[in-house]
């Protein structure tokens, strides 16, 4: 080889190497840190406060498989009979391991007629999402469901 | 602001219980994402939903950047009297657009 020199050629790609490997990295280091159980926990006691949440009452809706985190639809109802004394008064929907563990607070009342509701959310990554419901006479029920997201939303889209 | 599909009964009886279905065009960025020069999108999300049948609040949505771009909700109401649904949409800025539709009640 008429170069001379392929220990510094050598140097080089090594160095090379380390380099884009810092920049991938750095790369990884951006993505936002998923909520923790810890944030979930506190964001559901913010709602609830120390009053219990039993199992029961409500029902969440979401396909176990999802191909697409980023339109993902759920539907959520709370078995209530909708009367001006025992009505469902809100509705919050919790996820484990979005960047927040919010997703949707819905306020409704014996005017609704059916506790219900459906709309379409983002999933980062196969989680259990989580909806609670409060009812008229402080009582706090939940439902969750495990969804497995083979295309994540949120994160995965964004460098493309 | 942006085009929104609303979709109420035109009539309905008395005391029934209908289904409203709305749907908004809009980004709801995140503000997770990273843009093409590197930097944060800022987000830019709609975080309120208010339904109002003749003026009385019957549903409310508070909505964070987990909900899907172009938010769509279904919920339902009891109808009561002919007239007026209206729905307005608040984005984090504190723009609000509101659109109505009419109902008859026999």
């Amino acid at each position: 080889m008429p170069d001379g020199n392929p220990r510094s050629r050598r140097d080089f790609l090594k160095v090379a190497g380390v380099v884009a490997g810092c920049g991938a990295l750095a790369r990884v280091t951006i993505r936002p840190a998923a909520a923790t159980p810890a944030m979930l926990a506190d964001a559901i006691r913010g709602v609830v406060g120390e009053a219990p949440v039993s199992k029961g009452k409500v029902t969440i809706e979401i396909p176990p498989i999802v191909e697409n985190g980023n339109s993902v639809p759920c539907a959520v109802s709370v078995d209530s009979p909708m009367t001006a004394t025992d009505y469902v008064k809100a509705i919050h929907v919790f996820n484990e391991k979005n960047p927040q563990p919010y997703v949707i607070s819905i306020g409704l009342g014996p005017r609704a007629g059916r506790a219900s509701f459906s709309t379409r959310i983002r999933l980062a990554d196969s989680q259990t999402v989580t909806a609670i419901a409060e009812l008229s006479d402080g009582t706090f029920w939940s439902d969750g469901v495990d969804v497995i997201v083979t295309l994540a939303a949120c994160i995965e889209e964004t460098t493309h | 602001m942006a085009r929104a599909l609303i979709h109420v009964p035109p009539t309905a009886k008395r005391g029934e219980v209908i289904e409203i279905k709305t749907l908004i065009s809009h980004v709801m960025e995140t503000g997770y994402r990273i843009g093409v020069t590197g930097a944060p999108i800022p987000r830019d999300i709609i975080d309120q939903f208010v339904c109002t049948y003749n003026g009385e609040e019957v549903f409310r949505a508070r909505l964070f950047p987990a909900i899907a771009a172009n938010p769509f909700i279904s919920f339902f109401t009891v109808a009561t009297d002919s007239g007026t649904l209206a729905f307005s949409w608040t984005d984090q800025h504190g723009k609000t657009q509101v659109e109505t539709a009419q109902i008859t009640v026999e």
